[in-house]
């Protein structure tokens, strides 16, 4: 069993108000110190961690932070607590469960990148989550740990929750940023990335609602001790949220480098009993799918990187032998085509002819020919926009297409003999 | 030019006590106050039931901006009803992960159970985060799984009487999955 630093004892009654948070060592002295030290040394300790984002890109956390320009310009941090990725679900148990402690780490963050101003950016379909997290808000401004001088040093901090209307593109980062600005939340260009000219043209940092999290967790460790837990270049524990065909769905903290069949059959039972997988998504919707022979690949940034896909936000999507990679494929490809802005071309375009094709599939009105096509419109979004939304479908829709072409092509003779499929 | 292209007027534009101090409130809160846009338009939807010509009107007025600009803004998200569709909104997950254990099967049975109920819109929506209770629904934002097929009847007669959906069945009241966080 791995060591649980961000859900050890998750369920302790209260942990949502301040005076449990406290118990636990919450806004103690880990914040203080971290406060008093130079913002130069928590941006080295924050490197040292190896802590990489969590929200899907696994950007290194401190080198993120070490990109805001010194200077007295207003400076931000943002909380993409955006969560929309399917398939991911852990920010949500994370706000729900300990809300105290995101914040407690946007205060380290926000000192760390000079930033005196900070929003929580919250998808709106999380009204519950909403409330707790506005509670919690509350509760540490009234006890002076958001506002002017927090525990007396020299740090200032404002702090406020943002509810998103609905919208999985507000989950990039600089969608999110145009949507907190009150507009349509379309990504920008970039670069600038938003180190340099993000909220309000200011610099700012993005980081995930996991990342934050975790935090004050290393300043208590120290960076350099939270480095020796998970493997070389994915350090740490990290929150995986397990869904689909498996016995036991849910969030599971683990250390990074634990073998996937571990996770899927260890810790969420695997699929139910007399059937097997067909095939997995490592890392939310958007990652190119495994089979069942790569189970026994470890699960860390790199490893599934090298194995053809990416760890993305950490969900894994188990899909057992009951279903038709033709329906899935359809399923994905309808949710990036509702999805995509309309900004770009290949996106907007991409996804609305593969969802026809896919459709032509079904109702048995495509030939082979077609999926070659298909495979070639998802050759020409991907790094052809601005965000890669596309991209996050043209991925799995290509591994789709590639790994279950019999199953496309069965699927189409069959239909085209019009036997109900 | 035409009104909708115009900031109101604010001596011809009467807006609510309530809503008017709860967007100057929101506009507070950023640098620019145009980042309250979205919450000022749900705070409207709240109180309309949707953001209908009269509610844009009125987060225009106390902004300052357009109706135009704020329809532009709210047309882009899936919460914000720009057509009046029932202010008691029942969102069924249809994403992968509940698609793959009945999440499309009980969107269609719901809203059968749930049928022409006035003032209610029951319809499919994007991965709600909640793939550990699939399939589920949110329930004017209480999130509400793993519906079984047995339960859908009741769960639609609570919808339609506005009681508490399966109190039994909802996420705030769902331990952790993973034993080794347990204390």
């Amino acid at each position: 069993m791995s060591q649980h630093l961000i859900f050890s004892n998750i369920d302790e009654p209260g942990l949502n108000t301040l005076e449990v948070y406290k118990q636990r060592g919450g806004y103690g002295d880990r914040l203080r110190n971290a406060l008093q030290m130079p913002a130069e040394a928590l941006v080295e300790e924050l490197k040292a961690s190896g802590l990489r984002g969590r929200g899907g890109a696994g950007f290194a956390m401190g080198m993120k932070a070490s990109f805001m320009p010194k200077g007295d310009m207003d400076k931000y941090l943002v909380c993409n607590a955006d969560e929309s990725e399917p398939g991911t679900f852990k920010d949500r148990e994370l706000m729900q469960k300990n809300p105290h402690q995101l914040i407690e780490g946007m205060i380290i963050a926000s000192y760390a990148a000079g930033a005196n101003n900070s929003f929580i950016f919250i998808r709106g379909e999380y009204e519950q989550q909403a409330d707790i997290l506005e509670a919690a808000v509350n509760e540490a401004k009234a006890a002076g740990f958001i506002g002017e001088n927090i525990l007396g040093t020299q740090h200032s901090l404002s702090l406020w929750v943002h509810r998103g209307a609905g919208a999985y593109i507000c989950g990039e980062e600089t969608g999110l940023l145009d949507s907190l600005e009150g507009r349509r939340g379309n990504p920008r260009l970039k670069p600038p990335f938003p180190a340099n000219q993000g909220l309000y043209q200011g610099p700012t940092l993005i980081n995930n609602v996991e990342t934050l999290y975790t935090v004050p967790i290393i300043c208590e460790m120290g960076g350099a001790e939270y480095a020796k837990v998970g493997v070389e270049g994915s350090t740490g524990t990290k929150m995986i949220s397990i869904s689909g065909n498996v016995q036991r769905p849910g969030n599971y903290e683990i250390e990074l480098g634990t073998p996937a069949r571990e996770l899927i059959y260890g810790l969420a039972g695997g699929p139910e009993d007399g059937r097997e997988i067909k095939f997995w998504f490592p890392g939310g919707s958007s990652s190119p799918v495994l089979l069942p022979e790569d189970l026994d690949i470890t699960y860390d940034f790199n490893t599934i990187a090298a194995a053809g896909s990416m760890l993305g936000s950490g969900a894994i999507i188990v899909v057992d032998d009951s279903n038709s990679a033709v329906d899935i494929c359809l399923w994905l490809a309808e949710f990036y085509k509702h999805e995509s802005c309309g900004k770009c071309s290949p996106c907007r375009e991409g996804t609305n002819w593969t969802v026809k094709m896919l459709e032509r599939v079904q109702e048995g009105t495509a030939t082979p020919m077609d999926l070659d096509i298909m495979a070639s419109v998802q050759k020409q979004i991907m790094g052809n926009c601005l965000c890669v939304l596309g991209d996050a479908m043209a991925m799995p829709v290509s591994s789709l297409i590639t790994k279950f072409r019999d199953e496309f092509e069965a699927h189409l003779e069959r239909a085209q003999a019009g036997v109900v499929v | 030019m035409k009104a909708a292209e115009q900031v109101p007027d604010p001596a011809t534009t009467p807006v609510p006590d309530a809503l008017r101090a709860e967007i100057e409130d929101l506009m507070t809160r950023y640098p620019d106050p145009k980042s309250a846009s979205i919450p000022a338009l749900a705070a409207a939807q709240r109180l309309h039931g949707w953001v209908s010509p009269e509610a844009f009107r009125q987060v225009a007025c106390v902004m300052r901006l357009t109706p135009a600009y704020l329809l532009a803004v709210a047309s882009f998200y899936d919460m914000l009803d720009t057509e009046e569709k029932g202010s008691r909104r029942v969102y069924v997950c249809t994403n992968i992960s509940c698609s793959l254990r009945g999440g499309r099967e009980l969107l269609g049975k719901l809203q059968d159970a749930v049928g022409d109920a006035p003032d209610v819109q029951v319809r499919g929506f994007e991965c709600l985060g909640a793939c550990d209770i699939a399939p589920m629904a949110s329930v004017d934002g209480v999130f509400v799984g793993p519906i079984e097929q047995h339960e859908i009847d009741d769960l639609a007669k609570q919808i339609v009487d506005g009681s508490d959906p399966l109190p039994a069945k909802q996420l705030l009241k769902r331990p952790t999955a993973d034993e080794g966080a347990r204390a």
